[in-house]
């Protein structure tokens, strides 16, 4: 990304980190990531504790209900950001993919399920627009991809105006919000698990996942060792733009409503998820187990707060804060580790 | 670089910064003088179409609303600038704008009597010290100025909540002598664009013609090399940041102004069309290049577009779409321009050995 080398990158604090058997969980942990799962767990006890209503079923299946989009949008975004690129389109492919199924289901006849493959299909579309940008001209995806905002948001008002189609068929949105029988989890849930699963083994456990991490160290030492940078970007784009589809359908049920403006905005709250579960805007740092934690805490603490009668709005607050700690405190601890380190080593030629 | 060649676009690439051969200057000068002037066809055409189909475009309601509607923009879009031109980006000018303007409108509420000087002063101060908040966090953590400006587009936001706590702040509640200043003209032409345009003359001055202007296109083109060669690249940067913080300050006052009835929503969403404005203006986001100039016409041309197609009985839901395929067609310029100075470059030193 353009704004990556201006400060050179943070040391990392756990690179003495133990050998051996310690070293591969840590690989799989990371200090970060363990940190934001114990925030996480802290969290959630301080909230079912100290907030009414906090702890029944009806509000965890609210909670887990609102998190499904950001979740979702989450997954090839961290995938992205971990290659050293990074999507700000998300949300306006969101927006086109919604009013686009509201425009078919509202002129076309098609069948529903039919026109829900279709939406998937033109999110990959749009996003292979993006990719064909970035890695077929050259150009700095955050460029490419705030113009692209501006355009699909712009077409998703071209398709519907300021009309919202809300006539879809009742079973279908009740479906997506119902949950698993003689739970409080819904079902949409378990769809995001099970792709949360497969981006983490993808990323974590493949070649390609290691190919994605080797771009984002250093795009040059990864093409001599054979990684095709260019196409494994396009394709990444790809998949973004067919998952934000997916989430643009589940959106539209959701809310029984496709409009022009549906998840304005959701880009940087994306984002924001992304970096919290501790990957560097650097790329080549970062696991996606942090990034559900920072999903899920994110979605935790505004659901506590607002229960708790904090102006929804005023809570931007906390999740500009979580941000900003979250990439300081690493920086911060590293610094003084370090410093110690050098004080330890000047006091080793004193002693006997 | 010297004040002399007054027709020369203030721009110097990378490329002149490093070769500082007359003759390679003049011809990337030449090159790059292409994005204002074609920024400025581009715009004269879209006039000429659009007045052409509609004569009142060009009456003078007309185009004094057209000058109001495009100073805030014009302001932030050249404090933009400064930031992207060192690698750095601002998003939290939109939250700056906001919080700034409903200070001010809590200001004149608080104390009715303020002189209006002393709330603009106010004003830019505040923005200054969110500027510093900016400037201070990326010193400190050394992060990109994305991720810290995400971080405080929603602090600051947040905090203009939770103080507005659902409030209204109503023209009724400011003092005339205020908001005459957002709507008078002087000769024809709103206050509001004349400030702005000093404000482009002031930055546009600096950045071609002052030291520590030229080495902010340094750090943009290498930040390493720049702190190399002597230049605090840190103390510009956090520099930078205050200054476009003061300037969202005073569009904040200026918004504040103009449009009398303020919440805490001010300025949503506006930190993405000031990227684009200075992007369509030919400020390179990878930075080092770029002019102030370039910037505030790439405003002006994205708030004439707004206009023209209401106009012209365009669909208004096109125009966001257009703004998109503008950004996206002037990024590609500029990687078309800069592979075609770069081939030409090439083949100018294979000559000369």
């Amino acid at each position: 990304m353009a704004h990556d080398s201006l400060y050179a990158a943070p040391p990392r604090a756990d690179a003495e980190g133990g050998a051996g058997r310690l070293a591969t969980v840590r690989g799989v942990l990371g200090s970060w990531d363990a940190v934001i799962v114990v925030a996480l767990v802290v969290a959630v006890l301080l909230a079912g504790l100290t907030v009414e209503n906090f702890a029944t079923g009806r509000n965890a299946q609210f909670l887990l209900l609102d998190l499904v989009p950001l979740a979702l949008l989450a997954l090839p975004m961290t995938l992205i950001v971990v290659t050293g690129e990074i999507d700000l389109s998300v949300a306006s492919m969101v927006g086109l993919g919604s009013t686009l199924m509201g425009q078919l289901w509202l002129s076309s006849g098609l069948s529903l399920e039919l026109i829900c493959l279709l939406v998937v299909l033109l999110g990959a579309v749009l996003g292979a627009v993006n990719g064909l940008f970035v890695t077929g001209f050259g150009l700095p995806s955050l460029a490419v991809t705030i113009g692209t905002l501006a355009l699909y948001r712009g077409l998703s008002f071209v398709v519907l105006g300021d009309q919202a189609v809300a006539d879809f068929p009742a079973g279908w949105t009740a479906a997506v919000v119902r949950n698993i029988p003689g739970t409080s989890i819904p079902v949409a849930l378990v769809g995001v698990l099970l792709l949360a699963l497969l981006f983490g083994v993808v990323l974590h456990f493949t070649p390609i996942g290691r190919a994605l991490y080797a771009m984002g160290n250093n795009d040059q030492a990864a093409t001599f060792a054979g990684v095709s940078v260019a196409r494994t970007k396009f394709w990444l784009f790809v998949v973004s733009g067919a998952v934000c589809g997916l989430v643009g359908v589940f959106w539209t049920l959701r809310y029984a409503s496709a409009r022009g403006d549906n998840a304005t905005g959701l880009e940087l709250t994306v984002v924001t998820a992304v970096l919290l579960g501790g990957v560097s805007i650097f790329g080549g740092r970062g696991g996606l187990l942090g990034v559900v934690a920072g999903v899920l805490l994110l979605g935790v603490l505004r659901n506590a707060l607002q229960l708790a009668d904090v102006d929804a709005n005023a809570l931007t607050i906390v999740t500009g804060t979580l941000l900003i700690v979250s990439v300081v405190l690493p920086n911060a601890v590293a610094d003084v580790r370090a410093r110690l380190h050098r004080r330890r080593q000047r006091a080793r030629p004193v002693a006997p | 670089m010297s004040r002399t060649d007054a027709g020369a676009p203030e721009q110097v690439s990378a490329t002149a910064l490093t070769v500082p051969d007359r003759q390679r200057r003049g011809l990337t000068e030449r090159l790059l003088a292409v994005r204002e002037l074609s920024l400025l066809i581009a715009l004269a055409a879209l006039v000429l179409v659009t007045s052409v189909r509609n004569d009142r475009f060009l009456s003078n309601q007309s185009v004094k609303d057209l000058l109001l509607g495009c100073a805030l923009l014009v302001i932030l879009a050249v404090g933009q600038t400064l930031v992207i031109v060192t690698r750095n980006v601002d998003l939290s000018v939109g939250s700056i704008l906001g919080l700034v303007a409903f200070a001010t409108g809590s200001l004149f509420l608080a104390a009715p009597g303020t002189p209006w000087p002393v709330a603009l002063l106010l004003g830019v101060g505040l923005g200054a010290m969110c500027g510093v908040v900016n400037g201070g966090l990326i010193a400190v953590a050394r992060v990109p100025a994305l991720v810290i400006t995400l971080g405080t587009l929603y602090a600051f936001r947040g905090v203009d909540y939770y103080w507005a706590s659902g409030r209204q702040i109503n023209a009724a509640d400011m003092p005339r002598s205020f908001l005459r200043l957002g709507n008078q003209t002087l000769l024809g032409v709103p206050v509001l664009f004349l400030v702005a345009l000093v404000v482009v003359a002031a930055v546009g001055f600096y950045l071609r013609s002052y030291r520590s202007g030229r080495e902010l296109y340094a750090i943009g083109s290498e930040p390493a090399a720049a702190r190399l060669s002597g230049i605090p690249v840190g103390r510009r940067v956090f520099a930078v940041f205050v200054a476009n913080g003061a300037l969202a300050g005073l569009a904040g006052v200026l918004y504040a102004a103009r449009f009398g009835t303020l919440d805490a929503a001010a300025g949503t969403g506006l930190e993405l069309q000031v990227v684009a404005a200075a992007v369509v203006g030919g400020v390179a986001i990878f930075g080092g290049s770029g002019s102030a100039y370039g910037a505030a016409l790439g405003a002006v041309l994205l708030t004439t577009i707004g206009s023209s197609l209401a106009v012209l009985r365009i669909d208004p839901f096109w125009q966001q779409a257009v703004v998109g395929a503008l950004i996206l067609a002037a990024i590609g310029l500029d990687r078309l321009l800069a592979l075609r100075t770069a081939a030409r470059l090439r083949g100018r030193s294979a000559h000369g050995a």
